[in-house]
């Protein structure tokens, strides 16, 4: 076969592949974080507690209730939702007058507490989760093999992304959110219930960890700490794309994900520090993001 | 303590036929007392005006009624029912509608987005298409990003939701500030046929001759107060007071 810059197409595919799948979670992840922050005005750092918490629930669910791979993909977002707006009510709310340096403190307290609670529960081990037999296997691509599993993946995280930047920028209920992100103080004068609207805009965000979460079950072990190995890197592409930025975090994630994907076939001694390294260029270049409005 | 209440509270201020009663208001932002007694009324098809210095506390004022001050004590009635210790999304739901002195013009909406952002409280208020007969440039700009828009424009986006809703009562702050004459004057018809129209409006002005061209009634507020209200008929006669109020 033809080799691409001295490289077998089969490594580059694969690599980039691997990429897309990374990046799709990081655009899952870095998208709620982006609505969360963008109206709550809160960098919520137990996301990636949340995103674990969607994985486990899809195997708690699975082993304990026999509730397949499809129905977890649905109740566990929910599930976790609602934990998110009990949380939002409960304690997030009593500090929306303070520093965003307390709401930072709450988040990432309830995070150390989430995974102590389930290392506590299941272990460090890791949880095996099978993929679901309508997706088991994979094609033939010709130049690599993708596997069932990854493509869909890819598809779904495509899919939620973008409809929820439909939703977002171009609807009515869109529009409530933009706005109240923008001034909610004026938009509570209109006669829209924002405390309502914040509460469930954080029940969705958490709900799109999850998500993502139950997507990664199959192919990360299911385990406590999974998610604060990844929030690290979301979190740099939150700051890549600019924060609250609905497009620029979907793009960024997919980006960057690409990215990652390649350095690992051209470079892989870079490969894990790559986005940090964009992350303070983009900083040192334009420090409200690729994609963020500077106010 | 009664005498200085009663001080505040210019004469011919207690109507029975008011759509809007507001008795000893005061209002704090954080810990400085800015209001420390407003009392006027306005009757339905009014138009009243705020006028006095900066930072006299006729914004603040307007933002009470509305709910938007989170300090406030006293009394604000709106067709008879309290309003003092309703949120502001009540207030709106009860009828009354404010366009904020910034204009408050969604960055991230389209004019379009922005002139539908308001949701419906009532019936009665303008169609979409009555408010592009006031206002003909929005329906040219209906696209556009709303903060692109002219100064003027952004005034009559900010003005024209609020139409729509079907709110009887509007606060209007300081329409005409920053504005070329031209522009000034559409908006001094604007208020005259939405009087006609039976909308009842609260006017807080700096344009002293704009405020004079279009109210029925002034009220004087300085240093958080209402001391005094002249009728639009008797200005000329009370023009050396209110110089002396205003300082102009």
């Amino acid at each position: 076969m033809i080799e691409l810059l001295g490289i077998p197409p089969q490594a580059l595919f694969g690599q980039l592949l691997l990429g897309l799948i990374n990046g799709a979670f990081y655009a899952i992840l870095s998208l709620g974080l982006a609505i969360i922050f963008g109206l709550l005005n809160i960098i919520n750092f137990a996301h990636g507690a949340q995103y674990m918490l969607g994985a486990l629930a899809s195997w708690v669910l699975l082993n304990y209730f026999g509730v397949n791979y499809w129905w977890a993909l649905l109740l566990a977002p929910i599930g976790v939702g609602i934990l998110g707006v009990i949380l939002e009510r409960l304690l997030i709310s009593r500090l929306y007058h303070l520093d965003h340096l307390y709401g930072l403190l709450l988040t990432f307290g309830l995070a150390l507490i989430i995974q102590g609670l389930a290392r506590n529960q299941y272990g460090i081990s890791g949880l095996p989760y099978t993929i679901p037999s309508q997706l088991a296997g994979g094609q033939n691509l010709g130049f690599m093999f993708l596997p069932n599993y990854r493509g869909w993946v890819v598809v779904a995280s495509l899919a939620v992304c973008l409809t929820t930047w439909f939703v977002i920028e171009k609807t009515r209920l869109g529009a409530y959110l933009r706005a109240a992100t923008e001034n909610p103080t004026l938009v509570g004068a209109f006669g829209i219930n924002v405390p309502r609207m914040i509460t469930l805009t954080y029940g969705f965000g958490v709900a799109l960890a999850a998500f993502a979460g139950v997507l990664a079950a199959p192919i990360y072990s299911v385990n406590p700490n999974m998610g604060a190995d990844l929030i690290i890197v979301v979190f740099a592409v939150v700051v890549i794309g600019g924060m609250g930025s609905i497009l620029g975090s979907i793009v960024t994630g997919f980006g960057l994900g690409i990215i990652e994907g390649l350095m690992r076939v051209f470079y892989p001694e870079a490969s894990s520090v790559v986005i940090f390294v964009i992350m303070a260029i983009v900083l040192l270049v334009k420090p409200a993001g690729l994609f963020g409005r500077t106010a | 303590m009664a005498d200085a209440a009663l001080a505040t509270r210019p004469q011919a201020a207690s109507r029975a036929d008011a759509l809007l009663t507001v008795r000893d208001l005061e209002a704090w932002y954080g810990e400085s007392h800015v209001l420390h007694g407003i009392n006027f009324d306005v009757r339905a098809g009014e138009v009243v005006t705020l006028l006095g210095r900066n930072g006299a506390g006729k914004t603040t004022t307007l933002k009470s009624i509305m709910g938007m001050i989170a300090k406030r004590k006293g009394s604000i009635t709106f067709e008879g029912k309290e309003l003092m210790h309703s949120p502001a999304r009540y207030v709106a739901k009860a009828g009354i509608a404010i366009c904020p002195e910034e204009r408050g013009i969604f960055s991230s909406l389209s004019v379009e987005e922005n002139l539908m952002l308001p949701p419906k409280v009532r019936e009665g208020g303008l169609t979409v298409q009555q408010i592009f007969e006031l206002f003909p440039n929005l329906k040219e700009r209906l696209n556009s990003q709303g903060t692109k828009l002219s100064g003027g424009e952004q005034q009559m986006l900010a003005i024209g939701r609020i139409l729509r809703t079907g709110a009887k009562l509007l606060l209007l702050d300081e329409p005409t500030e920053g504005l070329a004459p031209v522009i000034v004057q559409q908006i001094g018809h604007t208020i005259s046929r939405l009087k006609n129209e039976g909308f009842t409006i609260v006017l807080v002005e700096q344009n002293f001759h704009f405020a004079a061209s279009v109210a029925d009634r002034h009220y004087i507020v300085e240093q958080g107060r209402t001391i005094d209200m002249i009728e639009n008929r008797d200005l000329q006669a009370n023009e050396g007071k209110l110089h002396a109020y205003l300082g102009v």
